[in-house]
């Protein structure tokens, strides 16, 4: 099973809820890999600190030219889209920063002058901590084509039972890319008036993207009940409530997993799961107290 | 005209909040939303709308049914596994091909290699983005359609305009609510602006991302503040994060306190300096003069 | 010769457009006998991405062997280059200025991009 943990936005606690949940599911003896798809801003590694044992360069297909066999005849620059590749007064010139590596340029080319070469953006990671398979993309700063290597950090083998990815913020390329194909989604929001806002955007692209899934209510408090009647408005379950508390964000600001300095955390981790597992068989979940 | 883009890299930080702050603070300041993902500002700013405008952040395929062989073609040269494949129903006929529209990510290859020109390639509505009047001064800010993408595309567009306007209306500040992460919006967001302020949180993460977005400010070559909200979190961390800034040549913009003044605010439809007279909104006004002296280059330090 | 100018406008008095690949005209001046030609970049100026490639590849294809410009960024720099087209940013003024200077030999050629250009 594959479960993808997103958030309308950043900074609402998803990393929090994907690596406690890693770990406490960990504990009870499943085998879980941790798997950091929030590429530009990957987080996980400084709670889970985990051991990297590989460490592969991601690289996309760009257009190498050879300029004794290219004719000058401009086929390639009129398919690309992304303007990647020029050609003027019959001299080709490429800019593989824009490339999104369709091969477009390669297939259409008639001298066969065209070759693709792989171009880095970043790196793939595998390693372990403790008792968690660890995975993560991490881009190099200033590249733009993370839809690339979320998907290779998606797909990396594994033999775990169950796959916790922790996408991107958002709802645009990048975390679709990282949602697509997750047998589940938890959605995790605070309950302020932006949080719901960026929630109720990235229940729309989930809903688009027709997989089944629930809200987890960050920094709950019992007097702000905001996030449970818009969650009941749209028909989605609340998977977890994790009460807002001081001590939660000390420990994460160290670098702490919360569920290891705070050891009465671990059963909101644990029922969370009981009712992703309802929700996910299509057995209606208990509302959590 | 100075135009200030406050960015956070990890979200959630509080950026908005702060930029709505600012758009009150700041004498008749344009102000444009490029964080279309999580576009929050008008919540607090409550928008008039005044020009609505369609959004097209690329081309899409389209296969028309009538026209499509069931070559697989177009199938066997989509690197984006866009083409799906429908079977026909009775096991006899050739499948039926369909774009899945999410997936597609405009690259036109189908479409030049499909014979008998079954792929429609045309320009994809991918949103609307919109001119409007706060009680601040103008917004310029966007709306994309479900699962669509912010782009550098969008948010050039809409800086551009507020830009314009700007310009127009003489105004000393232009305010952009950047776009969060390292990737092309927030690259679009930043590129030739005169201050970028980054705010972030006293964490190990908050501290991990600063240093990633100060790299990339750099890269382009623009002055960087930091600003360190909730900072009573964890005082040691958030001067740590204020010494390693200035020893890698980013200004201080100075620090907020944790409060829950903040969603008080918002639950208010209200800025924070609007909303709370206290501490928090003299920590913010502070925050506020550091800026403007830096973007004017008033401070030199 | 051919030169063709960045324009905010269709004629010989419309301000020079500081910016190269979202420029909304090119104004093609044949300097010898003075004629010209507005060709409207509309389609680039509101192009996805790499519009300054597509505006530099515009202009080679109008024959032209020299930009005057306001700046332009390194993608744009090196499809004009290529195409063999001299470069010359930091120009102001109106259309009909900018040439005369031009002419007058008051202009010099970039050697490189003036602006950092990613959009
Ligand atoms: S591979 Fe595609 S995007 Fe890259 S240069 Fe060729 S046609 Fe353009
Ligand atoms: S398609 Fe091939 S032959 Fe034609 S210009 Fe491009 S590289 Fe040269
Ligand atoms: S290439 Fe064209 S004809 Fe062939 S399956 Fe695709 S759409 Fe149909
Ligand atoms: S346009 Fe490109 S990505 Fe979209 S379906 Fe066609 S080949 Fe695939």
């Amino acid at each position: 099973m594959k479960i993808a943990i997103a958030s309308g936005k950043g900074g609402t606690g998803k990393t929090t809820v994907a690596t406690c949940l890693a770990q406490v599911l960990a504990e009870t003896g499943l085998r879980v890999r941790y798997l950091d798809c929030d590429v530009e801003e990957p987080n996980g590694h400084l709670f889970l600190h985990p051991e990297i044992y590989e460490s592969k360069p991601v690289t996309v297909p760009v257009p190498e030219v050879d300029r004794e066999k290219c004719v000058g005849c401009g086929l390639c620059a009129k398919i690309c889209q992304y303007a990647a590749i020029a050609c003027v007064k019959k001299k080709v010139v490429t800019f593989p920063e824009l490339c999104h590596g369709c091969g477009g340029c390669a297939r259409v080319c008639p001298a066969g002058a065209i070759r693709e070469v792989g171009r880095g953006i970043g790196v793939a990671e595998t390693g372990r901590s403790c008792k968690i398979d660890f995975a993560q993309g991490c881009l190099r700063v200033g590249e733009a084509m993370s839809p690339s290597l979320i998907r290779q950090v998606r797909d990396i083998p594994t033999g775990a039972e169950l796959d916790i990815i922790d996408a991107p913020p958002g709802t645009s390329c990048p975390a679709i890319t990282a949602i697509r194909g997750a047998d589940f989604v938890l959605l995790v929001t605070e309950p302020t008036p932006f949080g719901l806002n960026d929630l109720a955007l990235a229940l729309d692209m989930v809903r688009e993207l027709d997989i089944p899934r629930a809200v987890v209510v960050n920094r709950h408090e019992d007097e702000n009940l905001s996030a449970r009647k818009f969650c009941s408005e749209r028909h989605v379950q609340i998977a977890a409530e994790i009460p807002d508390d001081r001590r939660v964000a000390e420990a994460y600001s160290q670098g702490l997993l919360p569920v290891i300095a705070l050891p009465e955390y671990r059963p909101y981790f644990l029922d969370l799961w009981a009712n992703v597992n309802k929700l996910a068989t299509g057995t209606p979940g208990k509302e959590p107290a | 005209m100075k135009e200030i883009i406050i960015i956070s890299g990890k979200g959630g930080t509080g950026k908005t909040s702060l930029t709505g702050a600012f758009a009150a603070l700041a004498e008749n300041p344009v102000l444009a939303d490029c964080d279309v993902d999580a576009a929050d500002l008008h919540l607090i700013l409550k928008p008039k709308i005044l020009e609505t405008h369609d959004f097209s952040g690329g081309k899409q395929a389209r296969i028309e049914p009538d026209k499509c062989t069931g070559c697989a073609t177009c199938e066997e040269v989509c690197r984006f596994g866009a083409i799906r494949r429908i079977p026909a129903k009775d096991d006899i006929s050739p499948p039926f091909f369909a774009v899945d529209p999410v997936a597609c990510e405009g690259c036109g290859v189908c479409a030049w290699f499909c014979i008998p020109k079954a792929v429609q390639f045309e320009d994809a509505l991918n949103g609307h983005w919109f001119v409007s009047e706060t009680r601040f001064g103008c917004l310029v800010h966007a709306k994309l359609g479900v699962a669509e993408e912010n782009s550098g595309k969008l948010v050039t567009l809409v800086r551009n305009r507020a830009k314009q306007i700007a310009k127009e209306r003489n105004c000393p500040y232009l305010l952009v609510d950047g776009s969060p992460g390292i990737g092309c919006p927030v690259i679009a967001s930043l590129t030739g602006a005169d201050l970028v302020v980054i705010v972030t949180e006293p964490t190990v993460s908050g501290e991990h991302d600063l240093a990633r977005v100060a790299d990339l400010a750099k890269h382009f070559g623009i002055p960087v503040a930091v600003c360190v909200n909730k900072a009573d979190i964890n005082p040691g961390m958030a001067d740590r994060i204020r010494v390693n800034a200035e020893a890698r040549g980013l200004s201080f913009a100075g620090t907020v306190p944790y409060d829950k003044a903040v969603t008080a605010a918002q639950v208010a439809q209200l800025t924070i300096v609007e909303h709370d007279r206290g501490e928090l909104g003299k920590a913010v006004r502070k925050v506020w003069e550091r800026v403007t002296a830096l973007a004017d280059g008033k401070d030199t330090k | 010769m051919k030169i063709a100018v960045t324009s905010e406008g269709s004629t010989l008095e419309a301000a020079v457009d500081p910016r190269f690949g979202r420029c909304k005209y090119f104004i093609v001046v044949d300097t010898d006998t003075g004629a010209f030609e507005a060709v409207d970049n509309v389609q680039n100026l509101n192009a996805a991405q790499g519009a300054g490639i597509q505006s530099a590849e515009t202009v080679v294809n109008q024959g032209a062997e020299a930009v005057l410009t306001g700046h332009c960024g390194p993608k744009a720099f090196r499809t004009l280059s290529t195409g063999e087209v001299k470069i010359y940013v930091g120009v102001e003024g109106t259309v009909r200025e900018a040439v005369e200077a031009f002419k007058a030999g008051k202009l010099q050629a970039s050697e490189n991009a003036d602006v950092e250009g990613h959009w």
